[in-house]
Formats: C-alpha cells, structure tokens, sequence
C-alpha cells in the first residue's frame, strides 16, 4: 500500500474525516467510561454539560480558552515557517515573570498606562526567549526542536529560584509565589459581575491580527514561503534567516501573552503553578486548527471545553478527569490521520 | 538481419490498454520483441513509454492486455515477475548503493537473507565472466561513488546480466552520457545482441534510435502510431511521425553580440561534496548573444549558476556586472540587476508547489512596488500581472488561484518563463530550461530565450542535450572537472569534437601546448 496525493480534494473527501476523527473520539471515551463502571451517554453528557452547559461553565470554558488562544497562535505561527517551536510554555512564563517584575509596584502608573507596558513588556520577553533558539538555529543549524523544549526546564527552574529569593512574596507564609499585582495591572473584567476578563478579548484581537499578517502582509507571504519550501524561497530571493527570526520574534511574543493574560486577569500573582501545560497544549491546539489563526480560536475553545467538561464530570460521577487527556490524545492522533486522508489517497499495489 | 524473421519472440505486449481517471496512457499497444533484436520505443515525453514499461514490470496492471515472456504469460501486477522471467531494466536514473563496492552493489539481493555465507568467489568469478563477454571493464572492487556515470551505468547493466537476464529494457540511457560514452554503450548492446540477448531501447534522439535499433516503433498520445524497420526510415520521417505533423523547430539566425555585460575573471569556488567547484573560469556573456555551455552533468555547472545566480560567491577572482567589480551578490540583488533566472529544478527551485499562481509569480518581485507597499500586500496588483502572463506566455491553468503544482511541467515552465522575462532582463541564465518537457513546449522555450537575445539579453544556456546546445548557440563553451573551455563559435565543432572535450581531453592539450 502507498499513498498518491488527491489533485482535487472533493467535498466530502475534505469533510468526512474529520468528521469519523471527532466520532471514534468520542465513541473510544465512551467506551473508557463504561470500562469505569459509568453510564457513557451520562458522562458525555456531563462533559458537554459542564463546559457548554450554564453561564459559569460557558465563562469557565473562555477562560480556560484564553491562554490557549495564544499558546496556540504562537505555535501556529511558527510551524506555518517550519519554525519548530516547542517552548511556549517557557515563553509564557517569561510574560507572567515581566508582569510581576513591573506590576507589583515598580511602575506607579494609571491603568490606561500600565496595561499596554505590560503587553508590550511581556511580548519583548516573549520575544527575547525564542530569539536565542531561533539564532542558534540560522547561526549553527542547531535544532530548535532540542533547545526550545530543554529551554522550558530550564526557565522553570529559573522561575522557581527566583520565587526562593528575590521575587518572595514576604507576606506568602512560606510559599513560592510574587507578589501580588497592584490594582491598576489587574486585566478588568469585560462585564461586571462576570467571571471573565479583557484578556479573552485580547486573544480575539491577536488572533485576527496574525491572520491578517499571514494573508496580507509581506512577512506573512514570506512566512508561508518559507515552511512551504524554503530552497525555492532562498533562490527568489526571499531572507530565509531573517524570517525565521522575524516568525520567532512574533511566535515568542504570542506565547508570552498567555503569560500576562493568566497573571493579570486571572491568578494575580505568579507561582509555579501557572501553567498547567499550556504551552504543549499550545501545539495541539494549533494542529487540531490546521495552523489557521481564525481556526485556533475554535480549536481552543474545543480543547478547554473537554477539559472543564471532564473536570465537571469527574466530580459528579466519579470517572477520572484523565479521560479529558485521553480525549485530547485521541483526537489529536485521529484528526492528523484524518488530515492525511484528506489529501492523499490510499493506493493497493 | 536475415535471420530474424525465423528467431523466436522472447517478449510479447498484447493490446495492453492502461487508463489514468480520463486519460488513456496507453491505447491497445501490442508490440513484439526477437532474439537478438534492438528495437526503439520513441515518442516525446507523455507518450506512454514509461507507464508501458511500467506494466510490463509489474508496477502497474493494465486495464486490458496481456504481457508474455518466452511464452509464459506473467501474472499481472507482481513486480518479481518480469525480473525472474529474465528481464532486466536499467533506469534512467541508477539504483546503485554509492558507498558499497561493485561487486556488493550487483550481487545486492541475489541472495537470500538466511544464507549461511556470502560466496564471494563464485560471485566474483561469474562477473568476471560477464565483463569480459560484454567487454564492460568495471573493477569489482571499487566504490561505486568514485565511478564516473558512463561506469556507473556499465554496473546497472551488469547487475542485470548478473540476474540472468535474456531481455534488457535500457530508459533514455544516454542523457547522462558524453558522445563517447555512448559510442561505448552502443558497442556494448551489439555485443549482447550477438550473444542473443534482445533489447528495448527507450529514446526520443533520433540519430540513437536509428544507430542503434533494428525496428523502432513510435508511440504518440498512448497510441502506437507506427511501426517500422529502422532500413525503411530517416530522422526527418521519424520526427514528423513522433510529433505527428512537420516539426517546427526555431530557424536560427545568427545573433548581433553588443557589449560584455557579465564576465567573470579567473573564479574559482571550493569543491561541493563529489560535484568539483569552477577552477579558474573567465567568461563574459555578450548581449545579443546566446552562450551555450555544454558538458556532463555534475562538472561544475550547478556551481558556475549558483554564482551567477547569487546564491554562491567565489574563492577567488573577480566578477563584473556592467562594467563594475562586484564581490558577488544576493539572489534579489541579481534580479534587481536584471539577472533572470530559470533554474535547473522547476519543482523544487523555481516553484512553490503549494503556493497558487499568484504567489508563485511574485516571488521574485513581491517586495517591491506595485505588488506590496511599506510591508502590505497588494493582492490585486498581483493577480493581474499573473493574467497578463497567464495570457502573454499561454499557460494553460484553470486560473491564476490553482495550486502550481497542479500543471504540467511545460505550463509550470511558461509561468517562469514569463516571470523572470516580465521584468525585461538583459542577462538570461537558463539552466537545462527544457529539461522533461515536450516538443511544443522546447520549442516555446526557445524561441522566447531567441527573441529575448535579439531584444539584447545576454542568455547563458545551461544544457546536458548537445544538439540543443548546438542549435541555440553563437558560442559554446564545454565545462568539464569545473574548467571552461575557449569559447567556439556557431558551426566551427562537431559534435565529436565537444566530446572530446566533454570527455576532459581537450584541457590537457592546451596546458600541454602552454607548457
């Protein structure tokens, strides 16, 4: 057997599936559930109940998506290059530390002030941590695949020094955590009463404007040049090493966002605890959406809505919370086979 | 060949139909092959030659037909069939292990997997054997990457003859070799003949197929349009059956040469892997004028369009563009200088396969005014200077938004054509520009190269096809080992003669005279 690339996709060679991937999904979870001794349709039910299923769990669900929006776009972002970025998640804590190191009094300002600094602050940082890899890279070919992922261990520890000594908070009894923003660098909530913060809006935002960078800028044409074929597109002329930098400065400052977002809008401090893998989830997120930023937004909502939903669950009924990671797995796996199979045709010999 | 009529056929194709969705690649073929007989299968690229062989080994199954060797009718589909049958193929392109030694390279495979021990003398002694029957010298013992191509297509041959074959299939054997080489092959195959071997001879040069063959048989459009003792034939009724109506190659004129517009003085650049770097080249290309460079591939051309395209600088000496001395320059800086450019490698070099039309036209002007401003994109802009091409250069595409990598190699060729003689350029570096395309489309390719020298370009024609080079060009220059030779001019060599420097002879002379 081989594969043979389709010339013209048809409709329902493009839709059918993706749609068989999001099935077996669920008909695998069901089937994991029932294992557990739990009745499948209840616990999927659950799962759609607690992320979709009240006005709480809707704006658990956005909040959960927010980082991940980011993570997401910084990954899109560099894979649509071949820019192999597997450090968001060292990125992100590169915006969240920025935002304590400024945001917990060092900076005076009003909010119509600070807020910006910080993104802006937070997306230099992000920058910053990616720049090193990506130079690397160009400079001595050495694989980024290899430095950014060592890269996350390394920040964290960082991290975790500095929450042992400078960064303590005096007032934490003990515990590794900054202190705590000052008001004026609190991401406000986008409507009272509502547990939901401007930095959800702020993914939104991003989201277009990486799309609008793809499709309508010059550094966007350069970027898909360059994953496409990066031979052809040194031959037209295009600065193949300078795009990659340029990809890894924008994906860095994306992932970074995450940071700020969960820091000022949510948790209020930094501990170690803040992310809990959202930069590798990042990766998912951005294959599930075929690198396509609009598609993110709607891959990261998928994503925080199993997750919030099987946390809902598992208290209700007693099935682990794991089922959330065997659904992502899962469907992950599924849908790059079903992406494959979208394109190519199987061919017996 | 008195004797053929009675000798027995060792290979038979019966009616063998082979559809593609709509496309009929090939329509009821039979064809028959003796003992002892040469017989040319020719037609111009898509006739059906490949998809035919690819039948008769098993890597496709016919919709209808059948495929019979000495007799027995092979089972469709089985590529071991054909090969334990007795027949042996030699690709176009080698299937050989460069770092393993000619003896390991032919016997690869022969053996089975569970065998107790290698028996290298027997092996050896049976190659021996073949070599000399054959008179293919190769040293057993050698690494298959030293060898020369002529050599390493001598162990391809071998290999086959090692498997016992009675029937070799020989793929457009002599695109990579020099004149002599081929002179070479060709006593080879008549030796094998003698022997009783029968060959299929798969070709689309003519003054080959009639060399060579007993019977030469002309596919066009799948279709077998004819069938003809090589006696009963010339190159002129040949050509007109291959393309099925007179063939209308470009009468060349000599051309008016102007000013030097690019030289290079004594460059040299460092050797990349086995393929040698320029030693020493000086070169000036003339507007009006068109600079054939001829030779075997991997002799230092890629190198000598690397730096002229920008994508490489050299060691030592100087280039001059205009008049000015440059260290070297970028691939944009190139174009800007209006440097076209038609790479060798059209799928990999000069498209991007997944980009449309659009974006494909653009790559090379993209950043610059009116297709983008401080950094946006004007999409508009460049969809109608893709039109303009599209009409200009007749591609044919179902429009400028189809992926480039849905046309066939002549269209995708007229779009780069179109992109690179747009920006109206006065030096043309095309690099084997008609490589796999068919004769309707050479003959577009190089009548726009003709009608961009007499608007003044200088053109470096970059080509391993002789006659080509031959036609085309006021000058020809022969690179070989990385050294150019003395320019020629249009009609002073033979065909022979450029061999003979193709063959790396000719520079020995001349040191010699100079020393």
């Amino acid at each position: 057997m081989r594969l043979e690339p389709v010339a013209n996709p048809s409709l329902l060679r493009t839709t059918v599936p993706p749609a068989i991937a999001i099935g077996s999904t669920v008909v695998i979870a069901s089937l994991l559930a029932m294992a557990a001794g739990a009745n499948p349709f209840s616990v999927l039910g659950l799962i759609l109940k607690g992320a979709f299923g009240s006005k709480f769990a809707l704006l658990e669900t956005l909040n959960r998506a927010t980082p991940l929006i980011f993570t997401g776009l910084s990954v899109a972002v560099a894979f649509r290059a071949r820019l192999w970025n597997i450090g968001a998640e060292a990125q992100l804590y590169a915006g969240a530390l920025i935002t304590v190191v400024l945001g917990t009094g060092l900076l005076q300002w009003g909010a119509f002030a600070l807020l910006p600094t910080l993104v802006i602050a937070s997306v230099l940082a992000g920058a910053l941590v990616l720049l090193v890899p990506a130079l690397l890279k160009v400079r001595f070919g050495v694989d980024e695949v290899v430095t950014t992922l060592l890269f996350n261990f390394i920040f964290l520890l960082f991290i975790s020094m500095l929450l042992e000594g400078p960064l303590k908070d005096p007032m934490g009894m003990g515990w590794p955590k900054s202190e705590r923003l000052i008001s004026e660098a609190r991401l406000p909530r986008i409507v009272d009463g509502l547990r939901l913060h401007w930095g959800f809006a702020l993914a939104l935002i991003a989201a277009v404007v990486v799309w609008v960078i793809e499709r309508r800028t010059t550094l966007g044409y350069e970027m898909r040049a360059v994953g496409l074929n990066r031979e052809a597109a040194g031959f037209a002329g295009i600065p193949v090493n300078t795009v990659l930098i340029k990809t890894a400065l924008l994906s860095g400052g994306l992932a970074a966002l995450a940071g700020f977002s969960e820091v000022a809008g949510l948790k209020g401090n930094l501990t170690l605890d803040l992310s809990p893998g959202f930069g590798y989830t990042g990766i998912v997120v951005a294959m599930l959406a075929l690198l396509n930023p609009l598609a993110v937004i709607a891959a990261a909502l998928f994503v925080a809505g199993i997750f919030v939903g099987a946390d809902s669950m598992s208290r209700a009924v007693g099935v682990p919370s794991y089922l959330a990671d065997i659904m992502l797995a899962t469907a992950l796996l599924l849908m790059v086979l079903a992406i494959l199979l979208t394109r190519f045709r199987v061919v017996r010999e | 060949m008195t004797g053929a009529e009675a000798a027995q056929v060792v290979l038979r194709l019966d009616s063998i139909t082979k559809r593609f969705g709509k496309l009929v690649a090939n329509d009821a073929v039979s064809l028959s092959l003796r003992e002892g007989e040469v017989i040319a299968l020719l037609g111009e690229n898509g006739a059906g030659k490949t998809t035919l062989m690819n039948i008769l080994f098993g890597q496709y199954t016919a919709d209808e037909g059948a495929v019979e060797v000495f007799g027995q009718t092979l089972p469709p589909g089985n590529p071991r069939a054909a090969l334990d049958a007795g027949v042996g193929m030699v690709h176009q392109h080698f299937t050989l292990a460069d770092n393993m030694t000619v003896l390991e390279n032919i016997t690869l495979g022969t053996r089975s997997l569970f065998s107790p021990r290698l028996d290298r003398a027997a092996a050896r002694d049976k190659l021996a054997k073949l070599s000399a029957d054959f008179g293919l010298q190769v040293h057993p013992d050698a690494r298959v990457g030293s060898l020369t191509v002529g050599e390493r297509q001598r162990v391809e041959i071998l290999k086959a003859l090692y498997r016992d074959a009675r029937i070799l299939i020989l793929d457009e054997p002599t695109a990579v070799l020099t004149p002599q080489e081929t002179e070479d092959l060709f006593a080879t195959l008549r030796k094998a003949v003698k022997l009783g071997l029968s060959v299929v001879f798969i070709s689309h040069k003519l003054h080959e197929v009639m060399a060579i063959s007993d019977r030469v048989l002309i596919l066009r459009h799948g279709r077998l349009v004819a069938e003809r003792p090589i006696a009963e034939v010339d190159e002129e009724t040949l050509a007109a059956l291959m393309v099925g109506s007179e063939v209308s190659a470009p009468r060349v004129a000599a051309g008016q040469p102007g000013a030097a517009l690019l030289r290079l003085h004594e460059v040299t650049t460092p050797d990349r892997g086995s393929a040698p770097g320029l030693k020493r080249v000086s070169l000036s290309l003339h507007g009006g004028q068109i600079t054939g460079l001829a030779g075997v591939s991997g002799n230092g051309q890629g190198e000598l369009a690397d730096l002229i395209g920008g994508l490489t600088g050299p060691d030592t000496g100087r280039l001059e563009l205009d008049g000015a001395h440059l260290q070297s320059w970028s691939p944009r800086e190139a174009v800007h200088a209006g440097i076209a450019r038609i790479p060798e490698d059209r799928h990999k070099t000069g498209t991007i396969a997944e980009f449309d039309l659009i974006e494909n036209a653009i790559l090379e002007s993209y950043a610059r005014p009116p297709y983008s401003r401080s950094g946006w994109m004007n999409w508009g802009r460049a969809e109608a200077f893709t039109r303009e091409i599209i009409d200009t250069y007749d591609v044919r595409c179902p429009g400028p938004g189809t992926r480039i990598r849905l046309l066939s190699g002549g269209n995708m060729q007229k779009l780069i054509l179109g992109r690179v003689l747009e920006a109206d350029p006065r030096i043309i570096l095309a690099n084997q520009p008609v490589r796999g395309l068919d004769i309707g489309a050479v003959n577009y390719v190089h009548s726009q190269l003709l009608a961009a020298r007499d608007r003044g370009a200088a053109v470096l024609l970059i080509s391993e096809d002789l006659d080509e080079i031959m036609a085309l060009s006021d000058v020809i220059h022969v690179i070989s080992e990385g050294r150019l030779s003395p320019g020629f001019a249009r009609g002073t060599m033979t065909p022979a003669e450029l061999g003979v420097w193709m063959a790396g002879q000719g520079f020995e002379k001349e040191t010699a005279h100079a020393s």
